[in-house]
């Protein structure tokens, strides 16, 4: 609890920042309705009218958090906790193509991995095409991948889940084919005094050894997954979904609910993070590798 | 002779590199018997972990015959003929010190019971009774080498072919399992081939000192130790040892020529 100090100074400075930034931003706003009006305003007048816009270029963090308390826990309250004015309700929308994408992203990132460590020809030609798939603009492929797979009768949670798994299957390639061959030489060669097989020295030896570094890998991969899944709801059109909060937020200038599903996103990002590092924490400490 | 062990003939190893062939070993011609224990020494590049890796089937000669226990090393390695320690102790971190040890002993497909039984055999053997389920990092490095022979022992291989395994621990150390591996030879009657630069370490366990010259690796000469097989450690200050470490010394800088 040493670092509490720090953290708290550095949220105080945040929300500084945003206050001074959402005055600045919002002022013309309330002098022109002024002008509008015929009456003059004073600064604190001008400043209180900033804090309370209904749609303000730069929302302030109390109007963002009274927002997001309206659309969680006074939904909970009323019982309507999935109602589709609910954010628990759009994020869970946006979790489960997250999750999914996360675990499908994993499992094509292991699987390939495994690939390039115990296969030559994959070795020599995998790489490139997984680099190159990352520096296609997702943006530009989600619509493609929604098309496609809506043309072959599939839509809802698994397009987006796709993307998902196209952003997070990156980076468990590359740190799990730095981990699966991060024994040396001569634990390698030790399985082969022993006359191991292949399928025994991946078990035993080379998948253990790259714990540290498939967790690190899942961290950004399920970072990444949260923003494959939100881009994702971005061109079905706004149905269901945080992607699908912001798209309707921009279209109608609701800043407030582009801000509230933004900082709901984060905390999701964040505590999905935090989750695989416990876990980290726990496996390592177990395995002797913390 | 019929109790050969280990048999090289001609034995030849060159390495090609961008810098043009490398000789490693160069015929070299050596026989091993039951019960023998062998230091290989010599300048780093003569070749003596080459040799002790052939016998392993870690590497593959280009040229001559090996045989282990009469035929290749490679038929030798899959029958679990040796057990080979390396430099470092290589305990996984994630097994606890029996569960190191069980490891080749699972590879190998051994009962749950047997593994069990062979576990605490060796941990006697080695002196570490007790610390079956301590995870490595809780040894010292000493320990841990220790744990690592009683690996190398748990699926009852007749010979033991060791590289270097104390070259990374301090003199007092060193001096402590080097006489606790003769006690352990004693015992088991193994046959062991081992590989270090320490003149004192090579007299003081060997009952035959291969002396290699390096470019390209060569047997310089191969000394039968004189000294009794009951050597308690102030045996190095005997003159019948000072006389062998001279030899293994005239024999190291004679091989070393003109570098």
């Amino acid at each position: 609890m040493r670092n509490i100090g720090p953290i708290l100074t550095v949220v105080a400075a945040i929300f500084v920042l945003w206050y001074a930034g959402a005055v600045a931003l919002n002022a013309s706003w309330a002098y022109d309705k002024a002008k509008r009006a015929n009456v003059e305003i004073t600064f604190s007048e001008m400043v209180a009218d900033t804090m309370q816009q209904k749609k303000p270029k730069l929302p302030a963090p109390h109007q963002v958090g009274k927002e997001i308390w309206k659309t969680t826990g006074e939904m909970v309250a009323k019982g309507r906790a999935f109602s589709k004015r609910s954010l628990i309700y759009h994020s869970w929308i946006t979790l489960s193509a997250t999750l999914l994408g996360f675990a499908m992203g994993t499992a094509l990132g292991v699987s390939l991995s495994v690939g390039i460590v115990y296969n030559r020809t994959m070795d020599m030609s995998v790489m490139p095409w997984v680099i190159a798939s990352q520096t296609i603009p997702i943006l530009a492929i989600a619509p493609m991948i929604i098309v496609v797979l809506n043309a072959i009768g599939i839509s809802g949670l698994l397009p987006k889940a796709v993307i998902s798994m196209y952003l997070s299957f990156f980076p468990v390639v590359v740190g799990m084919v730095k981990g699966l061959r991060s024994p040396d030489h001569m634990m390698v060669d030790q399985m082969k005094t022993w006359s191991a097989t292949k399928g025994q020295e991946f078990w035993k030896l080379r998948l253990p050894s790259s714990m540290p570094f498939l967790f690190p890998s899942l961290k950004v991969a399920m970072a990444a997954s949260l923003v494959g899944a939100i881009v994702g709801e971005l061109p079905t059109g706004a149905v269901a979904g945080l992607g699908a909060r912001l798209l309707a937020g921009s279209y109608y200038g609701q800043t407030i609910q582009i801000w509230s599903a933004l900082i709901t996103a984060a905390a999701l990002a964040a505590a999905l993070v935090a989750i695989i590092g416990v876990i980290q924490k726990v496996v390592l400490k177990r395995m002797g590798m913390a | 002779m019929n109790d050969t062990v280990i048999s090289a003939k001609n034995l030849s190893l060159t390495f090609e590199t961008n810098d043009g062939p490398v000789h490693a070993l160069k015929d070299i011609n050596l026989d091993i018997n039951k019960g023998d224990f062998v230091s290989f020494i010599g300048p780093s590049g003569c070749g003596k972990t080459t040799f002790l890796r052939c016998m392993a089937d870690l590497e593959q000669p280009t040229a001559g015959e090996i045989t282990v226990n009469g035929v290749s090393p490679t038929e030798a390695r899959k029958s679990r003929a040796y057990g080979y320690v390396f430099q470092h102790a290589g305990l996984y971190p994630w097994r606890t010190i029996g569960g190191n040890i069980r490891l080749p002993l699972e590879i190998m497909g051994i009962s749950k019971a047997e593994q069990d039984k062979s576990v605490q055999e060796v941990l006697e053997l080695v002196h570490l009774e007790g610390f079956e389920n301590k995870f490595p990092w809780q040894l010292s490095g000493g320990m841990q080498q220790r744990a690592s022979i009683a690996r190398a022992l748990a699926f009852q291989a007749d010979i033991l072919l060791m590289d270097e395994p104390f070259g990374a621990l301090d003199e007092i150390v060193r001096d402590h399992l080097n006489e606790q591996l003769l006690e352990l030879w004693a015992r088991t009657n193994k046959t062991i081939g081992f590989v270090t630069h320490s003149i004192p370490e090579a007299v003081y366990l060997s009952t035959k000192i291969v002396v290699m010259s390096p470019r390209p690796g060569r047997i310089h000469d191969v000394i039968e130790s004189t000294l009794p097989t009951e050597r308690p450690l102030d045996i190095r200050d005997s003159p019948e040892f000072i006389e062998i470490a001279h030899r293994v010394r005239d024999g190291l800088r004679a091989g070393h020529g003109d570098d």
